[in-house]
């Protein structure tokens, strides 16, 4: 490890929400990037922080785990640093408080642009203008100021105030027909934040570009990633397939194009293995790994594409041979043959499983309202630069004496006062809910 | 001309069909020079794969290699014989990243892996994407993106109880490994030019579903805070967030999603209009959203309301009332809206064989830097001349390396 992280000495003014915006940061984060989330003990934004500062019991049971799973289902003094849905993107960063809705809070805010790098937001277009926060003005404070904003739809247009997540996103790009069961309407399934995830990415990459030209020229520049926009590319192929042929595909549950592809039953409660057979040659691996049965030798089953046709009875066949298999055993057995193949892993599975920790997926870190645990790192590793979570989720205000009285400079009686006005302060005022 | 962001970067390019190629197709795309080094003859797979106007299969209209692949320039090497070996070498020693796609050790076995690689050129970044990473039992392992989506990702919880899991649409989480792998690239070219030396970067399209923000880290934290396995929930529940109305929901001209539910409930009733049936502060408790007989009642409301209007009437008064929502729309809905048009989201290129196509636009605009499509994919070996007269290779030296089958 003789490298520095690529992005040490940026410092990130963090106001993103939900997932999108703070799945950006936390990649600028990960490769050293001092991120600072900006954030109000006056107001709650659901969801970003969980669904209400104070929720009721009743409620904290009612959610979905991805939202209420926080350590024994109890909100305990600051249910805000509790939430899975926070805190599975909240390391490595740090948080500040300031009320942007009061001139003095615009002030420190204004401060703050003067000795930073990069501003990230994902909110409706008009939130930053009733913030009275615009580009042309931060530039003013900090000529080679980058700002990256990222709304749902585009800062301009018809759209630009749309409420949506990440799903309602995807419904409108097109992904959310191309996912979906053959035979059941696009009502039974899930709702899916792949958007969320794409534009975090695309986020991280957009500030990357902006700091390299910033590099060579010093200038800044304001960026626009509409989170829609940002995830067509990613419908690649069905998108060419419009402007080739006026084509709009629809869903192929879980087969492929030109592959044999399914999900199968495996032994024991909702356990499944993935399977795909590219070509001939996988055919031959896999009629052998199944122990040539005499059903794979049936005149259907000749060539790949009459076996791409009787798919249906491939899958029932297939199915018999894997309903009492181990989904994990079933896999390395397929996988020692050629085959691809991947036992669908649970959430238990996946912490426990051997190559992840071999390549150590998961790493352990605090913080003082949750306690110790494994979190998944960074989606990469780099064999010179040491990225790793140097620090657990962030707590609400948990770094306000930093950037007040280090990084502002401001005398014990001035952050006092801030906390007195109701600027500073690690829980959120009586008021909000 | 103003310059693009990347312009002073030089991408060597081994990779093929999908999360390789989209990688450097976003660096090339934002200004970066890249040279795909493609096997003479049959080039990149992703050629051979669809879709094909008239879906009549030819190696320069794949719709997913043209989509891929924009703005780079095609070299042909058999990287097998000593001479290709050298010459992806000498390239190597004027780039700042080398991207590759293969089988891990692949590169190895080429006399291309880091460590040969390294010694022409300490400061290159080498990064290297592949199924399951370079290390670990898994490494050699095939996969697919189901499988990916399956290992790594959030597969098991998607879709319903009554049946198998759902796959997402297409080959998303492919992209999404090359969007990643694009910006660790950046990242360590910059940790090179600040002093550093070059760096092998690993990127398992695994553990790019296993650290997505896409629902697994949060479900894997419940499971570390709690013991809580997320399961698919049974047909006809409201998957998600909880509570109503949430959910896709069908309509005159097919199928509305809504995040209604809760917090979010009095945004819906101003949609409606505030409905008699639905006045009551009894409507507005959390209990309510609990309720499955009020949901009942709520849906007798909803549905009829719903039926009557067409997706763009709906999500007209739903925006006017600040209701998370959107419409499901084909791809013909995305290519015949005129505010992706107005905006710019959707770009056209001119291909000498392909012709004339709408290819999505850019992902991000920026300020000051172009996107552009400068040139559409290029055919296979249309830069090789080109590129070896650039390493200062005679034009008799290239004829005779034609003649041996090495580009």
């Amino acid at each position: 490890m003789s490298n520095r992280l690529p992005l040490e000495g940026v410092r990130v003014l963090d106001m993103t929400v939900v997932w999108a915006g703070p799945y950006c940061t936390t990649l600028l984060a990960d490769l050293g990037a001092e991120v600072i989330r900006v954030e109000s003990i006056q107001v709650f934004g659901p969801p970003t922080r969980g669904s209400s500062a104070r929720p009721t019991q009743f409620v904290i049971e009612n959610l979905p785990p991805f939202i209420g799973g926080m350590p024994n289902r109890e909100g305990g003094a600051r249910p805000w640093n509790r939430y899975p849905l926070f805190n599975a993107h909240a390391r490595n960063k740090l948080s500040m408080t300031v009320d942007l809705l009061r001139p003095e809070g615009k002030q420190i805010f204004n401060r703050m642009v003067a000795i930073s790098d990069v501003l990230v937001e994902n909110n409706p277009t008009e939130t930053m203008q009733k913030l009275g926060i615009s580009y042309d003005e931060l530039k003013q404070i900090n000529p080679a100021f980058i700002m990256l904003r990222m709304p749902a739809y585009g800062n301009t247009g018809p759209y630009q105030n749309h409420r949506s997540l990440g799903i309602h996103i995807e419904g409108v790009i097109g992904h959310s027909l191309l996912r979906g069961y053959t035979d059941l309407d696009p009502s039974a399934n899930t709702q899916v934040y792949m958007a969320d995830a794409a534009a975090g990415a695309g986020g991280a990459f957009a500030v990357a570009c902006a700091l390299n030209h910033r590099r060579r020229t010093g200038e800044g520049q304001l960026m626009e990633l509409s989170q829609a926009e940002n995830a067509v590319p990613y419908l690649g192929q069905a998108f060419m397939d419009y402007s080739m042929n006026g084509r709009s595909q629809t869903t192929l549950g879980n087969r492929h194009p030109t592959a044999l592809q399914g999900v199968y039953p495996c032994k024991g409660d909702d356990r499944w293995i993935a399977i795909t057979i590219f070509d001939d040659r996988d055919w031959e691996l896999f009629r052998e790994a199944v122990g040539n049965p005499d059903w794979a030798r049936e005149s259907q089953f000749t060539t790949h594409e009459s076996r791409r046709e009787n798919h249906d009875a491939l899958d029932s066949h297939i199915s018999e041979w894997t309903w009492d298999q181990d989904h994990r055993e079933a896999m390395s057995l397929l996988q020692s043959y050629g085959i691809a193949a991947g036992a669908v892993l649970d959430q238990r599975d996946e912490v426990e499983d051997p190559h992840l920790k071999a390549r150590a997926m998961f790493e352990e870190a605090s913080q003082s309202d949750v306690g110790t645990h494994m979190y998944p790192r960074a989606p990469f590793k780099m064999s010179e630069s040491d990225v790793r979570i140097q620090r657990g989720p962030v707590t609400l205000g948990q770094d306000n004496e930093y950037v007040y009285k280090t990084l502002l400079k401001l005398s014990d009686t001035e952050y006092d006062a801030l906390v007195e006005a109701g600027h500073i302060g690690d829980e959120y005022a009586e008021h909000v809910p | 001309m103003t310059q693009s962001a990347l312009s002073d970067i030089r991408v060597l390019d081994f990779t093929q069909y999908i999360a390789g190629p989209y990688c450097t197709k976003l660096l090339a795309d934002y200004g970066a020079e890249v040279v795909k080094v493609e096997r003479p003859g049959t080039g990149d797979g992703a050629r051979r794969i669809g879709p094909f106007p008239n879906d009549t299969p030819h190696p320069e209209k794949s719709g997913t290699f043209l989509h891929l692949n924009t703005n780079k320039r095609s070299l042909t090497l058999d990287l097998k014989t000593g001479e290709g070996r050298q010459i992806a070498l000498d390239l190597a020693a004027r780039s700042d990243a080398i991207v590759e796609s293969f089988r891990p050790g692949t590169m190895d076995g080429f006399g291309l892996g880091y460590e040969a690689l390294s010694a022409v050129n300490p400061s290159l970044v080498m990064t290297s994407i592949s199924n399951f990473g370079q290390t670990g039992p898994y490494r050699d392992w095939r996969g697919s993106e189901l499988i990916f989506y399956g290992m790594g990702g959030e597969l098991y919880s998607t879709g319903v109880s009554e049946k198998e899991p759902l796959k997402l649409g297409g080959t998303v989480g492919l992209y999404q490994a090359g969007t990643i792998a694009a910006y660790a690239t950046l990242g360590a070219i910059f940790a090179a030019r600040d002093g550093g030396s070059g760096q092998h970067v690993d990127i398992s399209i695994m553990e790019t579903q296993t650290g997505s923000i896409d629902r697994r880290m949060s479900m894997l934290l419940a499971y570390q805070y709690n013991g809580e396995i997320t399961e698919r929930t049974p047909l006809g529940s409201a998957t998600g967030s909880g509570g109503y109305p949430s959910g896709v929901y069908p309509c005159a001209d097919g199928f509305f999603q809504f995040t209604g539910g809760n917090n979010y409930f009095p945004r819906v009733l101003e949609m409606l209009g505030h409905p008699e049936e639905l006045s009551g502060d009894e409507w507005l408790t959390p209990e309510a959203q609990a309720d499955e007989d009020m949901q009942g009642l709520f849906d007798t409301v909803f549905y009829p309301w719903l039926l009557d209007r067409t997706k763009s009437e709906i999500w007209e008064v739903a925006q006017k009332s600040r209701v998370l929502s959107g419409p499901l729309n084909t791809m013909e809905d995305l290519h015949g809206d005129p505010i992706f048009h107005k905006r710019g989201a959707f770009a056209e290129a001119e291909h000498p064989e392909a012709e004339t196509l709408r290819y999505p636009g850019r992902p991000f605009i920026m300020g000051a830097t172009p996107w552009a499509i400068r040139q559409p994919a290029p055919l296979l070996g249309q830069h090789t001349d080109e590129i070896l007269s650039e390493l200062g290779i005679s034009d008799s030296q290239i004829g005779s390396f034609r003649e041996g089958g090495i580009v």
